[in-house]
């Protein structure tokens, strides 16, 4: 699972109100190399919650000096567009859990893909 | 038909391929859409034709064009055309010599293609009419192996292979642009693709499916319903990021039985990564997840550029839901032996479209589209079927028939409006929005015609073996 999915999962488990977001508990994590696209991160970055995003790097050890708060004119940082796209695409949880910050509930991830099923009356 | 004026408004010839034929006018306007360009033809066109003339574009449009279409197969520069010979001659000589001209140069070389549509000519027949055009001024040396510029006789002579007439209805004469794409259909063949499955798409759809979905470059795709990920291949050769859900663990981790004919299980290199890997897009794979389509995992303000989707029917694939019920349905065969989908009910039909709609209307950005097909039952089928939704626009409604009562509709729309709090229950409200609901017994329709055939074959069988007795 990837941080870019990350920021943009809730738990849906019924009843929930504080479901964002997804508490992350990895057991294996991967950094893969990929290939870099400025357009894409620019484009993403204003549909992410960034303390979301930073809080994500924490619990994966990965914050690499990312700033807390979005800088102005990150389009033209080219530097900078890049860590976003190392924290987004190239860190991947292989296995692990997320975890509902509310219910505790936990889903599972198991080769990078999280299993987001609930079962009944959940 | 006289063709005047500058570079702007010269006129293009398009030769579209013969195939899925209602899916080409939406590819071409979604391409040409994603150039801002409207599509202008003649007065005279037909659809059905598979030539068609645009106007009001660019080389560069027209390129842009064919850089992605798997409907046309080529694009040409038209010079001239008409009903006669004659009238395709007096065509040519009124186009503007200094547009001719460099393609014609001394120092170039070329060649001339004969193409006819519905006829087969014999070589004899070619070298006439291609002789026939000498009276157009080219300079060059003719080289039929790489030549500089290739010029096209394309000639239409009717869709009815059973009453070929002598001449044809239309002549066209132009300069070749470029080809289409259809290339992908074969190399993206799902026969040579590392994960398929039993409803994975075919590679000419799922290219179709793209394109009327606007797909383009540093988009963010997503697919509900992703299966074996035949159309986040199609997206990501366009340059789209992709991403996909499925409530089917099996298939999205890649294990379980193979749908390979002569092969059991499946090997460790079958899941939709993969899938991105063998065509080299796997830079562009953001994750898959096991996931219920009904339940939506995602934020409230999550959106994805695109949704192109392939929903179940029913038939080959059953359409579950999770949930309580009171008649368990035992669950799918299992590789890992554990039980990957707690209780499955039936996911009617008609809520899975309104589930859809509802949950594109609120995770498309604005102006992104959501494609997906509509399982039909011909007998019954009327336009007021198609779900609507407040949010979307309905752009297209394409047909393939599956069998003499069944068909699938391609539906492309587009989101115009954000969505108020009042429009996630507009279906409850007004009709319209779930006409489709008669339609949750398709598997059942289905079936039952199925079984009605064979009702009828074997009554037949009987009774005219027993009346040789």
């Amino acid at each position: 699972m990837k941080l870019l999915t990350h920021n943009m999962l809730t738990s849906h488990v019924q009843g929930v109100i504080k479901g964002y977001p997804l508490i992350i508990k990895a057991t294996e994590v991967k950094v893969n190399e990929l290939e870099f696209s400025a357009p894409f991160v620019s484009r993403m970055i204003p549909k992410l919650e960034w303390s979301a995003l930073i809080q994500a790097a924490e619990w994966l050890g990965q914050s690499q000096d990312l700033p807390s708060t979005l800088i102005p004119d990150y389009e033209k940082d080219e530097e900078f567009l890049r860590k976003v796209h190392r924290i987004l695409l190239e860190v991947e949880v292989v296995e692990g859990c997320l975890q509902c910050p509310e219910s505790g509930r936990e889903f599972p991830i198991s080769k990078g893909v999280p299993n987001m099923l609930l079962i009944e009356d959940e | 038909m006289a063709l005047h004026c500058g570079r702007a408004c010269r006129q293009y010839l398009l030769h579209l391929a013969h195939d899925n034929v209602d899916f080409r006018l939406p590819e071409i306007k979604a391409l040409l859409s994603l150039r801002n360009r409207p599509f202008d033809t003649s007065e005279t066109f037909n659809e059905k034709s598979p030539f068609w003339q645009l106007n009001g574009l660019s080389e560069d449009d027209i390129r842009s064009v064919m850089s992605r279409t798997v409907c046309g197969k080529s694009a040409f520069e038209l010079w001239g055309h008409g009903t006669t010979t004659d009238e395709l001659r007096m065509s040519l000589l009124e186009y503007p010599a200094e547009n001719m001209a460099p393609y014609l140069q001394q120092n170039s070389t070329y060649k001339i293609n004969v193409y006819t549509f519905n006829k087969t000519l014999v070589f004899k027949d070619s070298i006439e009419k291609i002789d026939a055009l000498d009276f157009l001024p080219f300079k060059g040396t003719v080289n039929l192996k790489a030549p500089e510029h290739i010029f096209c006789l394309l000639e239409d002579y009717g869709s009815d292979p059973y009453e070929i007439p002598e001449e044809p209805f239309h002549m066209y004469f132009g300069r070749w642009i470029a080809d289409g794409q259809r290339e992908l259909i074969r190399s993206y063949s799902v026969k040579k693709r590392h994960f398929i499955g039993n409803t994975s798409m075919d590679a000419g759809l799922s290219f179709i499916m793209a394109n009327h979905a606007k797909v383009k470059a540093d988009d963010l795709v997503y697919d509900p319903f992703v299966g074996t990920g035949s159309l986040l291949v199609a997206c990501s050769r366009f340059g789209a990021y992709v991403c996909g859900t499925d409530i089917d663990y099996n298939t999205i981790h890649g294990v379980g039985k193979a749908s390979r004919k002569n092969q059991k299980w499946r090997g460790p290199d079958e899941n939709i990564r993969a899938n991105l890997r063998q065509y080299g897009t796997e830079s562009l794979y953001v994750d898959v997840m096991v996931s219920d389509a009904s339940k939506t995992v995602w934020r409230k303000t999550a959106q994805f550029d695109a949704i192109v989707t392939d929903p179940p029917y029913g038939i080959r694939e059953s359409t579950r839901r999770t949930g309580s019920h009171k008649d368990i349905i035992k669950p799918p065969e299992d590789f890992s032996g554990e039980s990957h989908i707690p209780v499955s009910m039936a996911y009617h039909l008609s809520d899975i479209f309104a589930d859809l709609l509802n949950f594109a209307a609120h995770h498309l950005v604005l102006g992104g589209r959501l494609i997906y097909w509509l399982p039909i039952y011909r007998p019954e089928y009327c336009e007021e079927m198609v779900p609507l939704h407040p949010c979307l626009t309905l752009i297209s409604n394409c047909e393939q028939t599956l069998s003499s009562h069944t068909s699938r509709r391609l539906i492309t729309m587009e989101k115009t409006k954000e969505p108020e709090e009042s429009d996630g229950l507009a279906h409850l409200a007004d009709p319209r929005f779930t006409p489709y609901h008669g339609h949750n017994s398709f598997r059942e329709k289905y079936f039952f015609f199925v079984f009605k055939c064979n009702y009828y074959f074997w009554f037949f069988c009987f009774f005219s073996h027993s009346g040789k007795v």
